[in-house]
């Protein structure tokens, strides 16, 4: 099957909130694929549906040929060795170095000897660049660099998904640059599939290979970077320019100013 | 009007049992992991280390303190019926019975609880947890048993510290500070000291209230809403439920115990 | 390593804690209630066992030689059924005799045993017929009551 990842009618609420409605996406193997949208859109409930931590309502999503809401405990657990993913702000543990968090995932699931585990996390280290500071505790360490370990962490166990939360928030432009290099490396050399959630534009179109946009839960444009820069879809060309007033509105919805000047007619 | 009325106070009642149920079920899944985390020693002995050694030092010295002030208080009443060579057995059955065990927890959910919890809301606020999950280890076998473990064997050691120091204590002001005779403060101690009965009894209460403060501060914490403002708000829960719970226990446990 | 520095403190910990276990159990409780494995069991009927619990020690010259086992009551006879379990490395005539005292004034309960003459001695499942029950406070008071009464009443002649 060329596609890692299916989802197919999707609809998912929180209570009585619809979060996500009839959403079907394709994530072919060895892309780099973008979810992108504004805040609020569903973006990183798509991740979590993918990785199991919430069930749909209605539809299915599958890895692998499997349905993710239909795995037990254990067929979850043997899913989720074969995923990584990268939390927003890193998501390391706070009272591990630098090196025991990317041994985190080796330690738990391998029986490796301590040498070979050593120079398994040191490569995966060298590959994000951060080798030498494996002592260091993440307290000490930059929120750019923290980013980066955490990256180092999600691959240590060679996944064949990796899926990346807002892995840009909140960087300066030269970690942003550096993370989206690593990004698209690592998928490439690794030869797996990534999953991108984003709002960050021109870092993210410069490195997938496929963009869907989210609005409120419903799929509004599909295509490549490229498409998606040439399109006259009203939402992605307000996304894609920045444009403060379009589709989605400046104005909180309400009143209108004149009214609550209590200028013009009562109503 | 009495409709609505009865319908929340249904209500109310409703949510306590979904509530009992929800802390139950919680407490059998905490329980369900302990045999797992026995594998993994390293993490549980780190633990003891920061739970039990860490309140080494406020154990002792308020057992000292307790100890002292009994022996003061004490003479001061018994010495009105001439009984006070029994002040060594007033001070030990006291400490072995009740503020042991007592006072070692509610010091102990003060200082341990409100770590433990403090430690899991953050560690949930930053999305740790989470990532294990993703990770596939389970965040209940591998960061919440191992300090339940902790709590449980720590508990005892402390409160069996905390006697014993006060022992002492009441010793150093009884026999050395007002004069009780030395051999009498032991002796009627040791005539009615019941091993089974008051030292036992005591460590099997400490036992016990090791694993409702301990469950009490782990509960919270992995409930805590991921902000500044619910993380104070549990370690605030924590020392209220737990003291509550503490106290509770120590009647029922004493009435079960020491009444025929 | 960092790993062994913490076990050492645990290891110290738990140490501390198993001392001072030792200590409360030896220097503060009375480790002889645990140290009495084998016992030679008699049996006794008394009147009134007054405030007389299990567990209560058995005395002889004032040293503890056994331990109250169980008490029923036999409702042929109307009269409270002891049995106390002794210390074998003790032994007694088997026309010794019981007396419930009080340590103390206003103390705990406790058996008296009082060596008689025979020369056989009790053994496993004797009785033991001589036997004295325990003075009531009640009583005790009805009694000073009344013959502080019956003084006045010879005063008043």
């Amino acid at each position: 099957m060329s596609n890692l990842v299916e989802i197919r009618d999707l609809h998912f609420s929180y209570g009585d909130r619809p979060i996500l409605s009839n959403l079907s996406m394709d994530f072919p193997r060895g892309k780099l694929i973008a979810v992108m949208g504004g805040s609020g859109s569903g973006k990183t409930t798509v991740l979590r549906l993918i990785g199991g931590q919430i069930r749909p309502q209605r539809g299915t999503v599958s890895v692998n040929g499997e349905i993710v809401h239909k795995l037990d405990t254990e067929g979850l657990y043997r899913l989720r060795r074969k995923m990584g993913m990268l939390f927003q702000f890193g998501a390391l543990f706070t009272d591990l170095t630098v090196f025991e968090n990317v041994a985190f995932p080796l330690r738990e699931h391998t029986d490796l000897p301590e040498e070979m585990l050593r120079d398994l996390v040191l490569m995966r280290l060298n590959a994000v660049g951060l080798r030498n500071a494996a002592q260091l505790k993440p307290n000490e360490i930059s929120g750019g660099m923290a980013r980066r370990v955490a990256l180092a962490r999600a691959v240590a166990l060679d996944p064949r998904l990796i899926m990346y939360d807002e892995p840009f928030a909140g960087l300066d432009p030269i970690s942003m640059g550096v993370t989206a290099n690593l990004i698209r490396n690592l998928n490439d050399t690794l030869g797996s599939t990534s999953i991108l959630v984003s709002h960050d534009v021109n870092e993210t179109f410069s490195i997938a290979d496929y963009v869907y946009f989210l609005s409120a839960g419903k799929i509004v444009a599909a295509g490549t970077p490229d498409e998606m820069r040439r399109s006259d879809h009203p939402y992605v060309k307000q996304f894609v320019n920045a444009q403060p007033d379009g589709p989605v509105p400046f104005h909180y919805p309400g009143k209108s100013l004149a009214e609550d000047l209590g200028l013009g007619g009562k109503r | 009007m009495k409709n609505r009325f009865l319908g929340a106070i249904g209500g109310f009642v409703l949510d306590t049992f979904a509530r009992v149920g929800f802390v139950t079920r919680s407490f059998g899944g905490l329980v369900g992991k302990l045999p797992g985390a026995l594998r993994r020693p390293a993490l549980i002995s780190e633990q003891i280390h920061f739970i039990g050694n860490y309140s080494l030092l406020i154990i002792s010295v308020s057992g000292l303190f307790v100890g002292m002030v009994l022996a003061l208080q004490g003479y001061y009443t018994l010495s009105q019926f001439g009984a006070d060579e029994k002040l060594g057995q007033l001070v030990a059955l006291s400490l072995l019975r009740e503020l042991g065990p007592v006072v070692t927890a509610l010091l102990f959910a003060g200082r341990a609880g409100t770590s433990l919890t403090a430690e899991i809301g953050l560690m949930k606020a930053g999305e740790q947890l989470t990532a294990m999950e993703m990770m596939a280890v389970n965040p209940i076998q591998r960061v919440l048993a191992p300090r339940f473990w902790a709590g449980l064997i720590a508990m005892p050691i402390l409160a069996t510290v905390f006697s014993a120091i006060g022992v002492i204590g009441g010793y150093l002001v009884g026999v050395q500070l007002i004069g009780v005779d030395p051999g009498a403060f032991w002796s009627q101690m040791q005539g009615n000291i019941d091993v089974r009965r008051d030292v036992m009894n005591g460590v099997l209460k400490s036992f016990v209230f090791g694993i409702a403060v301990t469950f009490t501060a782990l509960f919270q914490g992995y409930e805590a809403q991921p902000t500044p403002e619910g993380v104070s708000r549990a370690t605030t829960r924590t020392v209220v439920i737990a003291s509550l719970m503490v106290l509770g226990l120590d009647f029922v446990m004493t009435a079960l115990m020491f009444t025929k | 390593m960092h790993r062994k520095s913490i076990d050492v403190w645990v290891g110290l910990f738990v140490l501390l804690g198993a001392v001072a276990l030792l200590f409360l159990a030896l220097k503060a409780g009375n480790m002889s209630t645990i140290s009495f494995s084998k016992t030679y069991a008699v049996s006794a009927k008394f009147d009134n066992i007054g405030g007389l619990k299990p567990q209560a020690p058995v005395k002889s010259a004032g040293v503890v030689v056994g331990r109250v086992g169980s008490i029923t009551f036999d409702d042929k006879t109307f009269q409270a059924l002891v049995r106390l379990d002794l210390d074998p490395a003790f032994k007694f005539p088997k026309d010794s005799s019981l007396k419930i005292l009080t340590s103390g004034l206003l103390g705990e309960q406790y058996v008296g045993i009082e060596a008689g003459g025979d020369t056989n001695n009790l053994v496993q499942g004797d009785r033991i017929n001589r036997t004295q029950s325990a003075t009531v406070l009640e009583d005790l008071i009805n009694q000073f009551i009344y013959s502080k009464a019956a003084e006045g009443k010879d005063d008043s002649k």
